[in-house]
């Protein structure tokens, strides 16, 4: 690029600072900063260590009302699915013929409850539930799996310290796996 | 029910439309109603060539089709870089941009149960190839700055599902692409308009759509999908995760499943072949039930992470036959029998299947699924 190349010709030589002018100089300029604000608006990503994870937090009771509310029409009354996921049981099946993939079965981390439910759901008004809605739904459903008691709140910290049952249940691409020739 | 009678008909952007605006009204209403069609395929057994029709091209979506006005949309790159930015999508299109070639497909394409499909795009209809024109990634997070420790790369999508993929840096840095025209003309909504992410050989739902966010992190987001959703269980109870490439493979489309051969005497036999690994490097036939193979003649251009045609001139004498290809690309690696994927993942996992998948031409010419 012709630009750049007039550029580095007039540096060569130059001193350490004005090598860092020519680096930013390197860039096309394009765009604008997205402030901290902004940024903090957009990113509702959660780790699986529950980084991120917001203030609030909700109860399994809170969440059973939530949950026949919001969620009940497509998971069934009791989590046990219908047009939409199973959510519940399957926990042993996985090394069946026929295995069952639920948050407690197959999930590996707690927060990725959260993070989903907050980003998507309900599917007909994704981001419209409350963030102590979204620790109380994300409590009914792990307590329906048998992961937390019945009367668990959740929060940012005991939602983090969640472990769940098939937390090492997965492991890394082998592939290419088939050695035919 | 023939899967390609349930795609929507994938008409122009709303933006780059033609017809009139009680047409395109009409369009979201079907959009609407489309919400649970999570899925369309290419009608591969009809095509010639290697290029896609944008209006051919497969769907598939976890939340419905956003329509979103390039006006108001905004990519948002943040985390582990010097300098978060948000850029229009005429920023985007400031850069320099580049076209390419290259393959997309579903990685459930198709399971490994029963039943089997009849037709070819039964079987490998989330499939198709299209020239897209975008700017590479690396230009993006290089203008951004990238930091010490930069591991991967968290896209997000405006669509309902805010659909989330991780994204190792190395692919990043290699021929990930930010997407705004497929064939020539701006991407259609089912393709994610007005911005996408493209990455070449990787299964389809980490190319995400209606592209609204990048964050560079030391760690992958375990996301549902690619925890829950888009892993492959194994027969031990462990599943794999992070399975990104599609392995090469290739189909037979004419003849194949559904259609007849009429007259005994010459037939082209013709199909696809691809890999997520780089270029196809040969593929064979079989018109003997897998006993002996030969060379097919490759169309050219032979291109990476594209479909490539191939073809073999056949006399067919009245004989009943089942033919099949096998693709090798240049890794040396050959496409495998479904026996030979099915012993060693067993039947559980749903992704990732990439058997040769035999014809059956019966005396009378009528090509059934042989392994139906």
């Amino acid at each position: 690029m012709p630009r750049r190349n007039l550029k580095a010709a007039f540096l060569v030589g130059a001193i350490a600072m004005l090598a860092a002018a020519a680096q930013a100089d390197d860039r096309y300029g394009i765009g604008r900063p997205a402030t901290p604000a902004e940024i903090a608006g957009w990113n509702i990503d959660i780790g699986r260590d529950g980084s991120n994870l917001p203030p609030g937090s909700g109860s399994v009771e809170r969440g059973r009302t939530v949950f026949a509310e919001q969620c009940s029409a497509c998971h069934g009354d009791n989590g046990q699915g219908g047009v939409g996921d199973r959510l519940v049981g399957g926990q042993g099946t996985l090394a069946s013929p026929k295995p069952i993939r639920t948050v407690g079965s197959y999930w590996p981390y707690a927060s990725t409850l959260f993070d989903y439910i907050r980003r998507a759901m309900p599917q007909n008004a994704p981001q419209s539930l409350s963030n102590e809605d979204v620790y109380a739904v994300s409590a009914y459903i792990l307590s329906l799996n048998g992961v937390v008691p019945a009367n668990a709140v959740l929060d940012a910290k005991s939602l983090a310290a969640v472990k769940m049952p098939n937390r090492d249940g997965f492991v890394s691409d082998p592939r290419p796996d088939v050695h035919n020739h | 029910m023939d899967e390609s009678a349930r795609r929507s008909d994938g008409k122009p952007a709303l933006w780059h439309a033609i017809g009139s605006r009680e047409g395109r009204r009409q369009e979201h209403l079907e959009d609407a109603a489309a919400i649970y069609l999570a899925s369309g395929r290419t009608p591969l057994q009809e095509l010639d060539g290697i290029i896609t029709p944008n209006g051919l091209f497969y769907e598939r979506h976890h939340g419905g089709v956003p329509t979103i006005d390039p006006a108001e949309h905004r990519l948002m790159l943040h985390g582990m870089v010097d300098r978060p930015l948000v850029l229009t999508m005429e920023d985007i299109r400031r850069f320099p941009s580049q076209s390419r070639i290259h393959f997309l497909e579903c990685s459930g394409n198709p399971v490994y149960t029963k039943p089997y499909g009849k037709t070819a795009s039964d079987l490998v209809g989330l499939l198709s190839c299209a020239e897209w024109t975008g700017v590479p990634l690396k230009t993006v997070l290089d203008e951004a700055g990238l930091q010490a420790g930069a591991k991967w790369v968290v896209a997000e999508g405006g669509d309902a599902a805010a659909l989330t993929r991780s994204i190792p840096i190395e692919k990043c840095l290699d021929d990930a692409m930010l997407v705004y025209s497929q064939n020539g003309e701006r991407l259609r909504p089912q393709q994610g308009y007005p911005l996408r992410l493209l990455l070449p050989g990787f299964e389809g739902n980490m190319n995400v759509k209606w592209l609204r966010r990048l964050k560079v992190t030391a760690e992958p987001a375990y996301s549902r999908e690619e925890t829950s959703k888009y892993t492959d269980p194994m027969p031990d109870g462990t599943s794999r995760e992070f399975t990104f490439y599609m392995e090469a493979k290739s189909i037979i489309t004419r003849p194949s499943g559904g259609q007849k051969l009429t007259t005994h005497g010459f037939h082209e036999i013709t199909g696809i072949a691809w890999s997520g690994h780089g270029k196809i490097k040969s593929v064979e036939i079989s018109l003997d039930e897998g006993k002996s193979w030969q060379q097919a003649e490759l169309q050219e251009p032979v291109l990476t992470r594209a479909l490539t045609r191939f073809r073999l001139p056949w006399h067919w004498d009245g004989t009943p036959a089942v033919i099949q290809s096998r693709a090798i690309d240049e890794t040396g690696y050959t496409q495998p029998t479904l026996a030979e994927l099915v012993k060693v993942r067993g039947l559980n996992s749903f992704y990732h299947n990439n058997a040769i998948w035999p014809w059956r031409i019966d005396a009378n010419g009528e090509v059934t699924n042989a392994q139906a």
